[in-house]
C-alpha cells in the first residue's frame, strides 16, 4: 500500500503543496521540449521530402555549432561567422546531394539510411580534424542572445526563467511557423511534398529532384544550426551533443514522422513529461529516469496510435 | 490557357514531335525496335497494340524517363538522342500514368497546383516569407487552377486528400495536374483503364474538349477500341516493339497485320 501511495498520491500532494515548484518544473520541461522539437523538425524536413530517416541530423547540429564557434575563435566577428556558417551548411547540403543522394537515386530507403550513418561518422571525423575534440563555449552573448534570469513572484514563491530559454522558445516558434506555412502554401513547399509522395510524378510535372534535395538538406542544416546555438548556450558545444539526436526519436514516434506540428507537440510532451517524471517520481526509482522515460512515453503512445499523433494514417487496400 | 512559353511556334497540322528509328532494350529484352512515327500539332494520336507491345515504353521515351539506345526524338524542331524529364516538362510535354501517379498525401487542389510548378517563378526567399510578389503569384495561379477544376467538374473534391478518392476521380485529378502545366503535347497512358462506361464517356468528353478548346495535341494509349476509333485522328499500332501499322482509324482497322496481332494467326 505504501508504494501505491508513493506512486499515485504523494507526487500530486507535492505538486499541490508547492505550486511554484510545479510551474518551475513545467517551464524547464517546456524549454527542453522546444529544443527536442527543433531537432525533430530537422528529421521531419528530410523525411517528408525524401523518405529518408537522416541519422546524421544530430551530428549536423554539432557540426554547425562547432563551425560557428571555431570561426569565431579564429577571429571572425560573431555575425560574420554566423553568415559563413550558413554558407557552410549550404555547401554541405550541396555536397551531400552530389556525392551521396544522386548516386543512390531509386535505391531502397534502407540504403539511404545506411548512407546517413556513413555521413555521421565522416562528419565526426571531419569535425574533430578541423576543430579538435575539446568542448567549446557557445558564443551566445556575442550573437546578442540575452543572459541572466527573470524572477517572477507567483503562487507564494519564485519562478525563475532563464532569458536564453525564453529566446530559444521564441526563435523556435518563429522557425516552426515559417516552415509550416512554407510547406503548406508555397510552390517550393508543394514541390517538396510532391517529391516525398512520388518521384516519377514529380519529375513529370518538371520538378527537379536535385534542386529539391539541396533545399531540404539546407533547411535541415539551418534548423541544425539554430538547435546547436540554443543547446550550446545551455551546456557547451561538444560531440556529446550528438546523442541528443536520439532524443528526437521518441518525439518523432509521438508526433508522427511527417508532421511539423507533430514535432512541436511531441517535443513538448516529451520535454514536460521527462521533467515531471524526473522531479516527482524519480526519487522512487533512484532518479536518473530522465534518460529513459521519453522512450517509455513513446512506447505507450505507440500502442494506441501507431501513426503518431499527427502522422498520416496508412490504410492499405488488400 | 496561354500559349506555351518556350520554343518556336508550330502551326496546326505540322509535325510537333517525331520519333525516328528508336530502339530501346532492357538487358536482353527488346521493348521497342526501330520505331518511327510522328505526332502533328492539334491532332489526337492513338498508340495501340496488345499487352507488352511497348506502348508505355514509347511514352516513357518521349517524356524522357527512358533513354533509347538508338534513334532520335525531335520536338518542336529540336532534335536530340535523349530527352530528360525536366526538359520535356519545360518544353511543354505533360503526361498521366497507367497506374495513376498522384501525390497521394496531398489534396486534389495541391496536386493540380503542383502542376504549375514550372509556371511560378518567385524565388526561394519570397516564398519563405510568403509575402508580396510570392503571394500575388500564388493567388493568380490559384485562379487558373480553379478554371481547370471547374472544367473537370471536380469542385466538390478539391480539399480531399487524393489517396482517399475513388479510382475514376483520381484519374481525373491526374488529368487536371497535367492540364495545369498548359502543355503543348499531352501524353495519356490508358486514361480510361478500369473505368465503367459512364466514367469512360466522361473522360472521352474531357479529352475531346481539351483537344478542341485548348488546341492541345494529345497522344494516348488505350485498349478500348471503340474509344480509340471514336477519338483519334490517326493511330499507330505496335506489336512486340515493332510498328505494324500507321494511319487513320479506318485504315488501321482493316489492316491484316493488325487483325492478326489482336486475334492471333492460325498456324
Amino acid at each position: 500500500m505504501d508504494i501505491l501511495y508513493k506512486i499515485f498520491i504523494d507526487p500530486f500532494v507535492q505538486m499541490g503543496g508547492a505550486p511554484d515548484l510545479l510551474v518551475q518544473t513545467l517551464w524547464e520541461g517546456l524549454v527542453g521540449g522546444v529544443l527536442y522539437a527543433l531537432i525533430a523538425l530537422g528529421f521531419v524536413l528530410i523525411f517528408k521530402a525524401s523518405g529518408v530517416f537522416n541519422f546524421a541530423q544530430g551530428i549536423m547540429v554539432v557540426f554547425a555549432a562547432l563551425t560557428l564557434v571555431g570561426l569565431h575563435e579564429h577571429g571572425v566577428p560573431a555575425y560574420v561567422a554566423l553568415a559563413l556558417t550558413i554558407a557552410v551548411m549550404f555547401g554541405l547540403a550541396f555536397t551531400i546531394e552530389r556525392l551521396v543522394l544522386r548516386p543512390l537515386v531509386n535505391q531502397p530507403d534502407i540504403i539511404l539510411f545506411m548512407a546517413t550513418f556513413g555521413m555521421t561518422y565522416f562528419l565526426i571525423g571531419l569535425g574533430e580534424l578541423v576543430f579538435g575534440g575539446n568542448p567549446k563555449i557557445m558564443i551566445a552573448s556575442e550573437l546578442g542572445l540575452p543572459r541572466g534570469a527573470i524572477e517572477i513572484k507567483m503562487l507564494g514563491g519564485f519562478v525563475s526563467l532563464q532569458k536564453i530559454d525564453i529566446a530559444a522558445a521564441i526563435i523556435a516558434s518563429i522557425m516552426v511557423t515559417v516552415l509550416a506555412i512554407f510547406f503548406q502554401k508555397t510552390r517550393i513547399g508543394r514541390a517538396l511534398r510532391a517529391v516525398a509522395d512520388s518521384h516519377k510524378a514529380a519529375l513529370s510535372v518538371g520538378i527537379s529532384l536535385e534542386q529539391i534535395w539541396v533545399i531540404v538538406w539546407f533547411a535541415a542544416g539551418i534548423v541544425a544550426l539554430a538547435t546547436g546555438i540554443m543547446w550550446g548556450a545551455r551546456s557547451d558545444v561538444s560531440f556529446a551533443l550528438e546523442i541528443i539526436a536520439l532524443k528526437a526519436l521518441p518525439v518523432l514516434i509521438l508526433g508522427g514522422f511527417t508532421s511539423i506540428p507533430g514535432a512541436i507537440v511531441g517535443g513538448v510532451i516529451i520535454g514536460v513529461g521527462e521533467k515531471l517524471g524526473e522531479f516527482y517520481w524519480g526519487p522512487l526509482l533512484g532518479s536518473g529516469i530522465e534518460s529513459w522515460l521519453a522512450y517509455v512515453i513513446a512506447l505507450i503512445f505507440l500502442l494506441f496510435r501507431p501513426q503518431g499523433l499527427f502522422g498520416e494514417r496508412i490504410i492499405e487496400r488488400i | 490557357m496561354r500559349a506555351p512559353t518556350s520554343g518556336p511556334e508550330v502551326a496546326a497540322g505540322d509535325v510537333l514531335l517525331s520519333v525516328e528509328n528508336v530502339s530501346l532494350s532492357f538487358g536482353g529484352v527488346k521493348a521497342v525496335t526501330d520505331v518511327s512515327f510522328d505526332i502533328r500539332k492539334g491532332e489526337i494520336r492513338a498508340i495501340i497494340g496488345p499487352n507488352g507491345a511497348g506502348k508505355t515504353s514509347m511514352l516513357n521515351v518521349i517524356n524522357g524517363f527512358y533513354h533509347p539506345q538508338k534513334g532520335r526524338i525531335s520536338f518542336k524542331g529540336k532534335t536530340r538522342s535523349k530527352m530528360r524529364p525536366h526538359e520535356a516538362a519545360h518544353g511543354g510535354i505533360a503526361r498521366t500514368f497507367q497506374n495513376v501517379a498522384l501525390f497521394r498525401g496531398m489534396t486534389a487542389l495541391d496536386n493540380i497546383m503542383a502542376g504549375r510548378t514550372l509556371k511560378m517563378h518567385r524565388n526561394f526567399f519570397w516564398q519563405l516569407l510568403r509575402f508580396g510578389p510570392a503571394l500575388a503569384e500564388e493567388v493568380e495561379h490559384r485562379h487558373r487552377v480553379e478554371e481547370i477544376i471547374e472544367f473537370l467538374e471536380i469542385q466538390a473534391i478539391r480539399r480531399v486528400q487524393v489517396g482517399r478518392l475513388p479510382y475514376g476521380l483520381q484519374k481525373r485529378v491526374e488529368l487536371g495536374r497535367a492540364l495545369a502545366m498548359e502543355p503543348e503535347l499531352l501524353l495519356l497512358d490508358e486514361p480510361m483503364a478500369g473505368m465503367n462506361l459512364e466514367e469512360k464517356e466522361d473522360m472521352s468528353r474531357f479529352v475531346l474538349d481539351v483537344n478542341n478548346h485548348y488546341g492541345t495535341t494529345i497522344a494516348l494509349i488505350e485498349h478500348d477500341m471503340g474509344v480509340v476509333m471514336d477519338l483519334s485522328d490517326r493511330v499507330v499500332v505496335l506489336d512486340h516493339g515493332i510498328k505494324i501499322a500507321d494511319g487513320t482509324p479506318d485504315q488501321v482497322k482493316s489492316n491484316q497485320k493488325v487483325i492478326d496481332a489482336y486475334l492471333g494467326v492460325a498456324h
